[in-house]
């Protein structure tokens, strides 16, 4: 039986830096709470990304290493391939992943490497300031599409779920979203099941999550939430784009 | 001891083997595609893991990885795919992980040529990447020293908790040499500090290189300094070949250093007092060894297969106290005896004829 309302084990005391109504600090709980839930935390190692999670080591109750921007799947595949029975899992932002580190996530998902990514989409470089990630949406205002992202010059959004869902590698893919109570409930149990993948020994597992950043959007945290309900789901849509085989106490 | 022959490559490959290095994270590029080949067949044999990472920037991530979890771990490549991995061997260097690198030198700058070359030594000394950090650089001079060297490698990072890094050459990887190769060690290293997963540990260990507050990159960059001083007061090799009775000392390492001591061998015989003085650490540089040497009123040649790197670390370690010439070669090939010899007897001061 799971308490609603106890702290998660696999959380740190420790206040966290993250903006007033930033949703990251929500994705650090569930993903706490996945670790509580599958008894992992004693053999759980962290890669924290180059971002506004940066700091995400202090967070976790677990081993932890700080990757260099977009490189957390390549060290995630180092530490696996030295103690295959651990538990690895990267955290990573839009930039980080589907921008300077395109070649290692997508590497890491085709070899099927047996580590799970949480991956947070918020559709702006949060950490400096607010500029266009490759997941900005088209006409969205960042401090480098002053004008809104110009699809003719600046190209198109990359949906990362679709396309890492052409290999064969991934054992669990799923687009989530944190912005209501529901949502989050169903954002907790995707966690649970990229998580739940590894410790059956399948192969790589990903949760894209939506995640609002009212600091650089310029909004309020309740439009911020509302921004992710009418305009990045449209363009990211929720569901599973890969499951192999569901495993163990999918329950949460 | 066991006596084969073997490439240059081939046997520093199986040193890493024999000094327990299980994990290694390559991308392919001529002219060191024999050390991931090897690996590729041995690795599996012991144990290990070899994976063939999609460039020489995961690669050296996957190397951090496997390092700060307290793997024996190596990577390899060869000039333009070591510029590719500074970005990560100053993270490595930061966050003091174990590992080894090797650069099996080919001629720059981009694309460059395959032939050998000794143009990275910058590179290799003098950071490469981001950040005062340093690596210790090994310069082996042939096939025995790559064993020998790249197993004190793995035990020097490890009790230096620091990257290591062994500048060869196209010529070094590929000449075969009789090799006597040591025992499979199995004895590990205690490393309380790796990412293992806490296993009942009060704290987390984590590894990494942020100090975003001053006063703690201050105290980091402190303690990597004064680890960088031990290093340098204990770690200093060298090779002197008559350099006590020489006039002139000719400074080289790696392949310029063996055709260096057979033009010197000639010069011998015809009664010349030619030494040769051969770093083996490139970094620390065995500084203080020339100082003295130069303090005895000794002349200088350095010859490289560069514009003259390693001669200025020669200028600043002799201080105005001794004239140093220098001989280099940019084409990417090597110098030839003959060539040598000539610039040798060019420098002998006046008498040096013995
Ligand atoms: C090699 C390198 N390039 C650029 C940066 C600067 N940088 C830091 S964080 C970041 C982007 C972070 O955005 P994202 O990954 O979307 O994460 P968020 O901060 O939004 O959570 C960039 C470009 C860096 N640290 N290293
Ligand atoms: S800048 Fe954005 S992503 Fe970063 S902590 Fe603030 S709200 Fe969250």
């Amino acid at each position: 039986m799971k308490k609603v309302f106890a702290y998660p084990r696999a959380l740190t005391k420790k206040r966290t830096h993250y903006c007033p109504g930033c949703t990251h600090g929500i994705i650090h709980r569930l993903v706490a709470e996945a670790i509580d839930d599958l008894g992992i935390q004693e053999r759980t190692i962290g890669i924290a990304p180059v971002g506004c999670a940066v700091l995400a080591y202090e967070y976790f109750d677990v081993d932890f290493q700080e990757a260099a921007h977009g490189r957390a799947p390549a060290v995630a595949t180092g530490i696996k391939r030295v103690h295959p029975e651990s538990i690895v899992f990267s955290y990573q932002g839009d930039g980080d992943l589907a921008s300077i580190g395109m070649a290692e996530i997508i590497h890491a998902a085709t070899r099927g490497e047996k580590i799970t990514v949480i991956f947070v989409n918020n559709t702006v470089y949060g950490m400096t300031g607010g500029q266009m990630a490759p997941t900005t949406l088209p006409g969205q205002k960042t401090t480098t599409s002053p004008y809104g992202r110009d699809t003719a010059t600046v190209g198109y959004p990359i949906r990362v779920c679709e396309l890492l869902s052409t290999l064969d590698g991934p054992s669990y893919l799923a687009r989530v979203s944190v912005h209501d109570p529901a949502h989050i409930k169903k954002a907790g149990q995707a966690i649970r099941q990229a998580f739940a993948m590894q410790v059956a020994g399948k192969g790589f597992s990903l949760v894209e999550v939506l995640s609002s950043c009212p600091t650089n959007w310029g909004m309020t945290p309740t439009q911020a939430l509302t921004q992710v309900k009418e305009k990045l789901i449209p363009y990211y849509p929720l569901g599973v784009f890969r499951m192999t085989e569901e495993v163990a106490g999918d329950d949460a | 001891m066991e006596r084969v022959m073997m490439k240059g490559n081939e046997a520093l490959a199986e040193g890493a083997i024999r000094a327990g290095c299980r994990y290694f994270f390559g991308y392919p590029i001529t002219p060191q595609n024999e050390i991931p080949e090897y690996m590729a067949r041995r690795l599996p044999e012991v144990g290990g893991v070899f994976l063939q990472a999609e460039s020489e920037v995961s690669a050296i991530n996957m190397v951090y990885g496997a390092g700060g979890a307290g793997g024996r771990v190596l990577t390899s490549s060869s000039s333009p795919g070591i510029s590719l991995k500074q970005e990560g061997i100053s993270y490595i260097a930061g966050a003091q992980v174990p590992c080894v690198i090797v650069n099996v030198a080919r001629g720059g700058p981009g694309l460059g040529g395959l032939n050998p070359s000794q143009s990275d030594y910058f590179q290799a000394t003098k950071g490469g990447g981001h950040g005062d950090y340093r690596l210790l650089v090994y310069a082996p001079g042939n096939a025995q020293e790559m064993v020998d060297l790249i197993g004190l490698a793995f035990d020097k990072a490890e009790e230096y908790r620091n990257p290591v890094m062994i500048l060869s050459d196209a010529i070094m990887g590929q000449m075969m040499e009789p090799v006597a190769l040591p025992a499979m060690r199995t004895e590990t290293t205690e490393k309380p500090w790796a990412t293992t997963g806490k296993q009942g540990r009060s704290k987390p260990n984590i590894i990494n290189s942020l100090g975003l507050v001053g006063e703690d990159l201050e105290r980091i960059n402190i303690e990597l300094q004064a680890k960088y001083a031990r290093l340098a007061a204990a770690e200093v090799r060298y090779e002197t070949d008559g350099t006590g009775e020489a006039d002139l000392i000719v400074v080289a390492y790696g392949t310029s250093s063996r055709v260096v001591r057979s033009a010197i061998n000639r010069l011998r015989q015809e009664g010349k007092k030619v030494g040769l003085f051969r770093p083996i650490t490139l970094w620390p540089f065995p500084k203080e060894a020339l100082a003295s040497l130069a303090a005895e009123g000794k002349r200088f040649l350095v010859v490289e297969m560069s514009a003259g790197q390693l001669v200025e670390d020669v200028i600043l370690a002799v201080n105005d106290r001794a004239k140093v010439s220098f001989f280099g070669k940019l084409n990417g090939t090597v110098p030839t005896v003959r060539e040598v010899y000539d610039r040798i007897l060019s420098s002998l001061p006046e008498g040096g004829e013995g």
